[in-house]
């Protein structure tokens, strides 16, 4: 099909000047500042213009940084798979179970709801749920299940996991369902007709074209976990902070911006790899499936 | 015909452990909320089970707290103006990426949709730093800059898969009948786009309402809703915290209410 494509003339120049100027001002200088501090030279009281390569060096030589950016990549894959084994089958069970269309889309709806309601209270809710002195704990003790209190459920990476797995599932679910609802039927039904096993229409056909999906869902879901710095204060323990947190305390308290600065222009460059790859894998699916 | 009826029974047993999964899930998700509305009435400090009788002394305690009402007041003006922004400036930007060819497309296409994953945490210090080289003083205002530049991409998306399903046809016509771009544009393309930019105008108000990261960097003395609750939270737990969460869970469920029946009225010819 041959596409229609407006010539830039004067016209066009004025739609499309205020988005230019904006990304420009607001986006593309922004990012470049942040870039050139991350070479500045931090010296009290403030920092001091540079072209070296001191802070990155500091962050893959001191532990306090890498251990930090490890953890947060620990902990963003894990946030993700979890996320996988529960958006999964709930998107599995909506497109392929459920019969009524008014069932599906009210659950649809179930999954997606929380994401309007505000993100700092499902994590607020959750440090009250798991607390030494919260619902969890005073349910257990009341009904007698446990003598005292207990006080690993929060402050430690476990309640970091559960509660951004929590946040986050629904971005899992959304283009997971949207993959396998694009999936011919008449494909699935002359799987069974040839055989083939529904573990293996599961593996064999399912899976496969819903790749795309699960690839989109996991780099959000990934990518979202990652810059997160709300989740790790709220109900992350003293070894809990993530690359977002050590970046803030950079440009708060401990006033270096150049380091902070450096901290940002990894996660950049390791968000956009993260994207890239998965541009990649699902341009690489979609020649092997033709 | 046994081998049959015992992998129906199997299935059978199969499809009810399956909604047992999907009714665990559900209560994953919801139970938290239930948690967050339902000590909201209960009259005790402290968040414990059993609960210890009904009360509305925290919804009352939230109507006669000043800070929490400008908070209030300050999170909407943030969050209309930079609603407005993101809609005049996202759904040129939509228009320029669906229609035009111009150096350097690719990069704005980059760049205008980076903050869908980019952490609000970059943005934000991104634009501090920006604001402090020009020398402006955070308030507000630069909030409100900071809102519309992340959630720009927003409309952009939303308003650019639409644009991109519409039919051209309609559009040459119009042209060929002699209706000048601008006339075309308001009569023609605007009214097909409509639904979708209300939608995404919507999204982008609650996420604003909703945001932190980037207000964290860009606020001077003045809180958002969002900040307040923050700076509440972090001094302890209070059940007040829980009377404000359902106010806001209840506030987007007329939200979401709103955004149905529109889209759904829009949807009849």
């Amino acid at each position: 099909m041959k596409e229609r494509k407006l010539p830039v003339n004067y016209l066009g120049l004025a739609v499309l000047s205020a988005p230019l100027v904006w990304a420009i001002v607001f986006m593309f200088v922004p990012y470049m500042i942040i870039l050139t501090y991350s070479f500045w030279i931090k010296k009290y009281p403030t920092f001091e213009p540079a072209f070296q390569f001191g802070n990155y060096v500091q962050i893959f030589a001191d532990p306090q940084y890498y251990q930090v950016l490890l953890r947060t990549m620990r902990i963003a894959l894990l946030v993700t798979f979890f996320s996988l084994l529960i958006a999964y089958p709930f998107a599995y069970y909506l497109v392929f179970k459920v019969r009524s269309a008014r069932v599906r889309l009210f659950l649809y709806m179930a999954v997606i709801l929380p994401l309007w309601v505000s993100y700092l209270l499902r994590a607020y809710t959750w440090k009250t749920i798991l607390g030494s002195q919260g619902v969890l704990n005073s349910f257990l003790v009341w009904s007698g299940l446990l003598s005292a209190p207990t006080d690993v459920l929060l402050y430690n990476q476990f309640s970091m996991v559960l509660t951004l797995t929590y946040i986050f599932i629904p971005f899992m679910v959304m283009p997971i369902y949207t993959s396998l609802e694009k999936i011919p039927r008449n494909l699935v039904e002359a799987a069974s007709d040839l055989g083939v096993p529904p573990l293996g229409v599961l593996t064999k056909v399912i899976w496969p074209l819903s790749l795309p999906g699960v690839l989109a869902g996991a780099t959000i879901t990934f990518c979202l976990t990652f810059g997160d710095f709300i989740a790790p204060i709220l109900v992350g323990g003293p070894d809990g902070s993530m690359i977002s947190n050590v970046i803030t305390s950079q440009y708060g308290t401990a006033l270096n911006w150049p380091l902070g600065s450096a901290l940002a222009i990894l996660m950049l460059v390791i968000v956009l790899a993260i994207i890239e790859l998965s541009d990649r894998l699902q341009k690489a699916e979609r020649i092997a499936t033709g | 015909m046994a081998e049959t009826s015992q992998n129906y029974t199997a299935s059978r047993i199969g499809d009810g452990v399956f909604g047992a999964a999907i009714a665990a899930i559900l209560a994953y998700l919801y139970l938290p909320v239930a948690v967050l509305i339902i000590f909201s009435f209960n009259d005790s400090n402290t968040l414990t089970l059993p609960l210890s009788g009904f009360t509305l002394k925290w919804y009352e305690e939230l109507f006669g707290n000043s800070d929490l009402k400008k908070a209030l007041f300050n999170s909407f003006y943030v969050a209309t103006l930079a609603t407005a922004l993101t809609v005049v400036i996202g759904v040129p930007a939509a228009f320029a990426l669906d229609r035009m060819n111009f150096p350097g497309k690719t990069l704005f296409r980059r760049l205008v949709l980076l903050p869908l994953v980019l952490p609000g945490i970059i943005t934000g210090i991104a634009m501090l730093n920006l604001f402090k080289l020009m020398g402006f003083r955070l308030g507000l205002e630069t909030v409100i800059i900071g809102h519309a530049t992340a959630l720009l991409s927003v409309v952009v998306t939303q308003v650019f898969a639409r644009l991109q399903r519409l039919n051209r046809n309609l559009e040459e016509a119009a042209a060929d009948l002699g209706a000048k771009p601008w006339e075309t544009f308001f009569y023609i393309v605007l009214p097909n786009i409509r639904s979708a930019i209300i939608g995404s105008a919507l999204l982008s108000f609650t996420l604003s309402f909703d945001e932190i990261p980037v207000t964290f960097f860009l606020t001077g003395r003045d809180n958002t809703l969002p900040m307040y609750i923050w700076s509440t939270m972090r001094r302890g737990i209070t059940p007040e915290i829980n009377a404000v969460g359902t106010l806001i869970v209840a506030a987007s469920l007329v939200l979401i209410a709103l955004s149905v029946w529109m889209l759904r009225s829009n949807e009849r010819p």
